[in-house]
Parts: C-alpha cells; structure tokens; sequence
C-alpha cells in the first residue's frame, strides 16, 4: 500500500477496508490470504499485503477513492433483522454496478450479528443478512458467480462493548473484495 | 510493508492453563450442615500432596445443597472412627461428618479412606478405600464428594466429571487467542486442546466423554471437527459451502446433529459417523438450527424462526413434522434435554434482557432461573442439578452456574479474558 493511499484510507476512516485490494476468488488467493493471527476482525484482513494499483484486477482507483460510495462497504442492520434499511440502497447500488463493470471482480459478503442471544442462532442470522445484500445486489443484475456469502454470527465483533453502541457496529454485512 | 502472520493453530495435549475461580453468590438457606475434618496424613511430614478435606468441602459447598463448617470451629479432629466424640458434634448441630486418612504408600502412589458418618445415630452410612496415584488425588475427592452427595441427597453427585469450553483473550498486539479447553467440573486441571487465531465454537462432549466435536473457523469459514482428547487427534467432519455448525452427540455416539446451509438456508441434518451419510430432518425457508438430541435418542429439539421469531420445535430424528413447544415471548434459542428428558432449558429472551429459561414438557410451566441480562449456551450437569452457562457483564464473559431449581447461583470466573461457551461432560466412567 503506497503512503498516499495509506492516509487517503485513514481520512476515510476505511483502514481495514483498504488494507486489501481487490482479488480473484480463485485457489491461490486463499493461499495468499492465510487468516492470520490478526484475527480480530479489524486486523485480520491487515494480514494481506497487496500492493494498490498493481497485483490486482482492474478498477483500484474506484474502490480506493474515498470520496467514491465504494469506499463505503459495511451495511448496518436493525436488530434480530435482516432487512436492507433504505439508507443503504445507494451503497448497494454503487458496489453492484462497481461488479457489473468488473465481471472478473468477485465480492465476499460477510454477514455479524450482535453478541445477544445465541450464539449458533447468530451464525444463521449473520447468514441471513449476507444473503439478503447478495439477493439485492443480484437483483441490479450482478452474476451470482460474482458473489459469495459467509457468516462469522457474534465471533467477530468490530466493538468490543456489551451496550447499544457496540451492537449497533456489529450488526452488519461486510462488502470485502 | 506488514509482514504476513502464520495462522496459530496447533492441537496442544497437557497445556495447564488458568483455573477459573469459584464464587459462589448466593445459596440455599437449608443447606445441610456438615464438617469435612482435615484428613489424616501418614507420609514425610509437611509432604501431604493435597488438602483432601478443603477440596471435598468446597465441591459440597459449591453444590449450594451443603454448609461445611470452617476447620477452626471443629471441637475436635478425630481421623479414627472410635476417636469421635459424638457429644461435643451434636451440640454443634452437625448432622454428618467425614473423616479419613491420606497414605502414602512404599511403591509412591496414595491409599485414602474415608468415612461418612451420621452423628446423632453414631453409626458409618458410608466408607471406602481408594488407591489413587498422585494425579488421581483431586478425582478422588470429587469422587468422595460424590459418595456423599448421593448417600445425604439421594441424587448422584457429578463432581468427578469435567466440563469443556472456549477462552478468548486478547493479545499484546490487539490479535485474539481462542483456544478449545476442558477442566474439572470445579474448574481445576484446565488443559487446551486448540488454540486458534480464528473462532471456535460450540464444543461438545460425545457421550463417552471421549472426544469432542466443535466449530472452527481456521478455514475461514465455519466447519465442524471432532478431536479425541486424550491423543489430540483431530479429523474435519462437515465443511460445506455455508455455515456447518451447531455439533450435537446422539446419546449413542454414533450420529451427530449438525447445522448446514448447503441447500440455501440454514437445515438441521444428522451425520452418520460410521458411514458419513447424511441426513436431512428440516426442510423450510427460516433459519433450523441448534439441534440437541433427547435421553432416549429417539427426538431432537431445535430452535426456529419458521413461525417469524426464534422459537423452540420437537422433531423426530428420523424427520417428520416438528411440533413447536415454546410459548409466550418472542426470543427462545438453544434448547437441551434435561438427562431425564422431562424439561428443555434454552435462552430466553425478554424485555431485551437474555435469561436461561426452563421449560416443563409435562405442563408447559416456563421458570427463568437467571436474573442477569446476557446469558447464553445453558448445559446440564449430567446429574440434573445444575446447569452450567455463559454470562455477560460490563467486565466480560464468564461461565455461571444455577441449580435446576434456580436458588444456588455461582459465578467461575477466570484470571483474564473472556469463557464461554460452557459444555457439561457425562458421568465419568470408572
């Protein structure tokens, strides 16, 4: 990651999300990105050092403008709930035709829960919401080859906090490329 | 520029780790008083490898059912039954005290005795001899706390069996350590089995206390292992494409109820361990998941959202219609049997506050046993007197336990980081 691109990140409050760069979800990409030790959910993709703006697909400068509704790629969910709240149509709708002009590009969608209630409960409901943000993104038109889904539940908190403010954070799909 | 870290997972055997720290915060009013007099010690002196009477007293204590009086309020310390003054305990209101000796013998391992003795009838109720080397002291205590237990509460006591569950503890580097351990019921003897840099879940004793089958996320996505415990042995059972969780033991040991969203949503199936075949029993649109079998291996209970909130159904293991057994509230997840099949416990959520909640199949009465705001993953003791879960507080996550009836409350809470996840292991085969 250049320096520039660096700080653009962190002006953007985006660190983690720029930390990887776009890849294929082919064999060796997962070889590449051996979950580390930073597994913390904020650190964890940290762990992958691509360069941006080589060693990937095309379309980087897109995703790292901070002033571009890519560069939004978390989607916030009400509790229990996995339904899209209108505020995030606009962020959907920019990562979808982001995909349709990059059908090599594949996105991850990885659906937390909160840490409230059951755990395994949480796995599915964290499931549910990725699959709610694929639906949508496949309904503008995106391949489903382009899109995977998986599910973390409460394992992966961003906010670390037993209180509203906490839930509210971890209650989200990621958009991860 | 940042440099790649390896993925931390490694089976570890015979790790000691930090033993949880018993609290015990509040019990029965009527609890049977009983003194536990220091054992007597023929060996080298000052050599005695363990405190006999502290770690019988303290599994009775913790059991809420029973007083033990403080060694410094003993009229005397007999360690011969001819020795007792039978007056000097009856003034004192003990109903029961033990006595015993501890020897070591020529060839190095320990002889102890004991005997359980009725004070006012001035007769043994019970009495043993147990040779145990010196890493079998401790069992020998639970399983003397478990001759007890049973002979005054006619409930056989579960102290000599261990418990599994998953610690978190945030690194130096602000990385996460999740490991997989097991310890004694008491907390003691806390030994990983996995450590991991990404999440594990829901371990789960096999009913021969064997082996465990748990979630891990090392692949970086959710799927199911089973390890033997004493060989660290491990082998991945369920790796599917979407989640693979939720590991439930038929009481059998030869299936395992499992979670798997292969087919597009989250499906209860059941995974025949000898042959690998699987089996579908759920097939709807909402989220199944959570399975645990009955006592008689003959149904499954699971939680729900099919009728629009999480709810608790009955199904049989063979598939079929399920029948929903969850009334009155919006949120109840993570059901089990009790060992004798006649109630369900689970989570129950209310007034956005999460309680352990059981249910009475034989007339649908709901008692919440916990009163704190963020509890999850109830386990029975496999006697039926206690259930052990997971509690949330503004200072962590810790592992609790409540009676079955819901009067004796304790808190394990370990040194640092976060437990959870507890499961209770089956009566330990002798």
């Amino acid at each position: 990651m250049t320096k520039k691109t660096f700080i653009a990140c962190l002006l953007a409050g985006l660190l983690s999300a720029c930390a990887t760069a776009p890849r294929q979800d082919n064999g060796a990409a997962v070889e590449e990105r051996t979950r580390g030790a930073g597994a913390d959910g904020r650190g964890r993709d940290a762990a992958t050092s691509y360069g941006a703006g080589s060693d990937s697909p095309g379309g980087l400068s897109a995703l790292t403008d901070p002033q571009s509704p890519l560069a939004l790629r978390t989607i916030y969910f009400a509790y229990d709930s996995s339904e899209i709240q209108p505020q995030f149509q606009e962020v959907i709708e920019a990562h979808s035709a982001y995909l349709l002009a990059h059908p090599q590009v594949t996105a991850v969608l990885e659906g937390h829960a909160d840490e409230r209630g059951s755990r395994e409960y949480n796995l599915a409901l964290g499931e549910r919401r990725a699959q709610m943000v694929k639906r949508l993104i496949a309904l503008l038109g995106v391949p489903n080859t382009q899109l995977r889904t998986s599910s973390y539940g409460e394992e992966r908190p961003v906010a670390d906090g037993h209180n509203e403010a906490a839930w509210r954070q971890n209650r989200r799909v990621e958009i991860l490329y | 520029m940042i440099k790649r870290l390896l993925l931390l997972l490694l089976p570890v055997l015979g790790l000691q780790a930090a033993p949880l720290n018993i609290v015990i915060d509040r019990g029965v009013e009527n609890a049977i008083p009983i003194a536990i007099v220091p054992f007597g010690w023929s060996g080298p002196a000052g050599a005695q490898p363990i405190d006999m009477d502290l770690t019988i007293g303290n599994d009775l204590a913790r059991s809420g059912r029973f007083a033990p009086l403080p060694t410094r309020d003993m009229p005397q310390q007999p360690t011969a039954f001819a020795a007792i003054n039978f007056k000097d305990w009856r003034l004192l209101g003990m109903d029961n005290i033990v006595i015993g000796n501890l020897q070591e013998r020529a060839d190095g391992n320990y002889e102890v005795s004991f005997r359980l003795v009725d004070v006012y009838k001035g007769t043994q109720l019970a009495g043993f001899r147990i040779p145990a080397g010196r890493a079998q002291l401790r069992r020998t205590a639970h399983r003397i706390s478990d001759i007890i237990f049973e002979k005054l509460t006619g409930i056989p006591g579960a102290f000599d069996t261990r418990i599994t569950y998953v610690t978190v503890k945030e690194l130096p580097n602000g990385n996460k350590r999740h490991s997989l351990q097991v310890a004694d019921a008491d907390g003691f003897n806390a030994q990983t089995l996995l450590e991991s840099s990404e999440p594990l879940m829901s371990p789960a004793w096999s009913p021969d206390g064997k082996q465990l089958a748990y979630v891990s996320f090392e692949g970086g996505n959710s799927s199911i292992y089973i390890q033997d415990i004493l060989s660290g042995r491990r082998e991945q059972v369920a790796a599917h494409a979407g989640i693979n969780s939720a590991p439930a033991w038929s009481p059998d040991g030869a299936r395992l109820a499992l979670t798997l969203s292969k087919d597009g949503n989250p499906e209860i199936y059941i995974l025949h361990l000898a042959d690998r075949s699987l089996q579908r029993i759920t097939r709807n649109r909402a989220i199944d998941t959570e399975a645990a079998f009955s006592p008689d291996g003959a149904k499954l209970v699971f939680t729900s959202d099919r009728g629009g909130s999480p709810q608790i159904y009955e199904v049989s293991a063979l598939g079929g219609t399920a029948r929903r057994v969850s009334f009155g509230g919006s949120y109840f997840a993570r059901p089990s049997y009790a060992p004798d099949g006649k109630s369900i416990i689970m989570v129950h959520g209310k007034e956005r506050r999460y309680r352990i909640a059981m249910l009475d199949l034989e007339n649908d009465y709901l008692d919440l046993l916990t009163e704190t705001r963020l509890d999850e993953s109830p386990s029975f003791s496999p006697n039926g007197s206690m259930i052990m879960y997971t509690t949330t507080r503004s200072s962590g996550t810790e592992l609790a336990a409540v009676s079955a009836d819901g009067r004796v409350h304790q808190r394990l809470a370990l040194q640092d980081g976060e437990v959870r996840e507890p499961d209770w292991g089956p009566f330990t085969t002798q």
